[in-house]
């Protein structure tokens, strides 16, 4: 099985994975920067495809990260993905963008039996969720996501740029204190999820946090 | 590429409403619109993230209905335009990511293209239906366009509509349409405020109050040798403020607010100082025909009183079916069939949004 995966959560990436080793794909690109989603997505995916030689026919399946991340870069890697979807006629799924680098840490030696992840939400506030490792040794989510100050998580080992930027907080894990989303990781969990015929999501964004919109009050009166 | 008459399908995203539009060289085939206006009812103005989630979750149904209403497919298609400026950072984003991928998908050449213009290009378009309010195709020479809604204010001077359009003049705060919300607001008549404020005006005696007319003093005119700074400019930021004042010193005085007067003689002030300079502007600038473009292009007293002062002046103002005057796709079709036409390059998938994208750059190069 053949995936286009793409996650805009924080930075922009898209991979294509296989679950056949044999065809040497496992290709991803990710940008260093959380705001040039709209330029380099695209572009990249042509890319990728090309120096890969893979056409729209022999992908089977499109993932896409559903944040929770800044409304506006989620939403780029996800209208994305909705319109490969549609013209290519893909099945697409959708997962949780936190999971991506919670699989990174479950593969690392840095792995934990109980951690919790945590990415940047802007506004002095962490996106956040804690996983468990189970005797697959894959992470399953325990907890969230849920967004709010660093303060606020439980006493667990965190990883995740979020972590790094709220050192003083939490406990962040030093090796993984930039450590960001990303398509390959999300890519990974999903052929994970669809080989195990576990659910997915569908590719409804998980904003967790309403538009900052005021319904106004009734003009004041001058006496 | 088929450039004598290219089939070209346009998005348009760069405020509340998600569009798609589909043209045969001049003829248009389809032009399909979700609008989220009804989310943005309870604050009283467009809100940028609300718009912008509305645009996510109504551009593949959009693009669907569209391909089906024209009934052709994707790989019939001669290249897709997206707006890609100016606009809401985040609503446009949404447009230009699902344009790229559009094209990505379909192997089709995509064209980055400027809004304004795009509101121009709409009078290209023949309109087959027997209501369609376009008599001939084409565009005449010597042509302006007064473009008022919402989101712009603004004269244009169109040389040529692929690559040479200039900006006159343009607000230089609110758009027209933002102080009717405003004001709608102040009066307590709901929003949107154009058509709320439009309708009680017809009951109100106009003349009953003097609202100031922004910009038009002396030393913001200047004159045809020597032009002020803001001679073809508006502004209606002051008008808001001076309505808001009247009301309350009714109110102070415990007097009922004659909100019909008020409502009039706001959209009188509004109406005189968009037609004034827009003819102004029009007749220093050799301009003959005149497009006109936008939400308002619906109010009845803007165009009863553009349609006096612009004959009067010797100049012919032409004013497209509502449904085209109001941001869609077939515009943004429109005007890539055009460029298509025109032989312009294609822009690939590397370019970026621009909110303030000025009307030089009709679409973004390659
Ligand atoms: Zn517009």
């Amino acid at each position: 099985m053949l995936i286009l995966a793409i996650d805009t959560s924080a930075v922009a990436s898209a991979a294509l994975l296989s679950d056949d080793r044999a065809a040497g794909l496992d290709s991803s690109f990710a940008t260093s920067d959380t705001r040039s989603h709209a330029e380099v997505l695209v572009p990249g995916i042509h890319d990728l495809m090309t120096a890969h030689n893979v056409g729209a026919e022999a992908i089977n399946a499109i993932v896409v990260g559903v944040g929770p991340g800044p409304f506006t870069g989620l939403r780029s890697g996800i209208a994305t993905a909705r319109t490969l979807a549609y013209v290519w006629n893909k099945p697409l799924y959708g997962v949780m963008s936190l999971d991506a680098v919670a699989l990174q840490v479950a593969e690392s030696e840095a792995a934990v039996p109980e951690f919790a992840v945590a990415t940047d939400a802007r506004r002095k506030e962490v996106y956040w969720a804690t996983y468990r490792l189970d005797a697959d040794l894959r992470p399953h989510l325990a907890e969230g996501p849920y967004v709010g100050p660093a303060k606020d998580l439980p006493a667990l080992q965190v990883f995740g740029a979020g972590a790094g930027l709220y050192a003083d907080d939490l406990l962040a894990h030093p090796d993984f204190c930039r450590v960001q989303p990303d398509a390959l990781h999300l890519g990974r969990s999903a052929l994970a999820r669809l080989l195990a015929s576990e659910p997915l999501l569908d590719s409804t964004p998980l904003y967790l946090r309403e538009s900052d919109a005021q319904v106004p009050g009734p003009r004041k009166r001058a006496l | 590429m088929n450039t004598r008459e290219p089939l070209v399908l346009g998005i348009e995203s760069s405020c509340d409403e998600t569009g798609v539009g589909i043209v045969r060289g001049t003829t248009l085939l389809t032009n399909t619109v979700s609008s989220s206006m009804a989310e943005h009812v309870r604050f009283g103005g467009v809100i940028p993230e609300i718009a912008s989630r509305a645009h996510l979750d109504a551009f593949v149904p959009t693009l669907d209905a569209a391909l089906h209403s024209a009934n052709v497919t994707l790989s019939e298609l001669d290249a897709i335009a997206v707006t890609s400026g100016p606009g809401l950072a985040g609503a446009l984003m949404v447009g230009v990511c699902a344009a790229k991928a559009l094209a990505l998908a379909s192997g089709k050449p995509l064209y980055a293209i400027n809004h304004l213009v795009a509101h121009v290009g709409v009078g290209v378009l023949q309109d087959p239906s027997p209501s369609g309010g376009l008599r001939e195709a084409g565009l005449p020479t010597n042509l302006g366009a007064l473009l008022v809604s919402g989101g712009h204010t603004e004269i244009l001077k169109v040389e040529r509509l692929t690559d040479s359009v200039q900006l006159l003049g343009s607000t230089i705060d609110d758009a027209a349409g933002e102080a009717y919300d405003k004001v709608a607001r102040i009066l307590g008549l709901g929003y949107p405020g154009g058509p709320a404020i439009d309708t009680l005006a017809r009951t109100g005696n106009a003349k009953a109050i003097r609202f100031p007319r922004g910009l038009s003093q002396p030393k913001f005119m200047g004159s045809v040798e020597e032009p002020g700074p803001h001679r073809y400019d508006w502004s209606f930021s002051g008008l808001k403020t001076a309505v808001a004042r009247c009301v309350e010193q009714f109110e102070a005085q415990s007097l009922e607010v004659p909100v019909a007067d008020i409502a009039a003689a706001f959209q009188e002030a509004v109406v005189d100082i968009i037609t004034s300079k827009a003819v102004l502007a029009c007749r220093e600038h050799g301009i003959s025909h005149v497009l006109l473009g936008g939400g308002v292009a619906a109010n009845s007293r803007l165009r009863h009183v553009a349609e006096q002062r612009f004959s009067a002046a010797g100049i012919t103002l032409r004013v497209p079916a509502l449904d085209l005057c109001t941001d869609n796709g077939a515009m943004v079709a429109a005007l890539g069939a055009q460029l298509v036409m025109a032989g312009a390059k294609p822009s690939g998938l590397d370019f970026a949004t621009d909110p303030s994208m000025p009307v030089a750059t009709v679409s973004v190069a390659g």
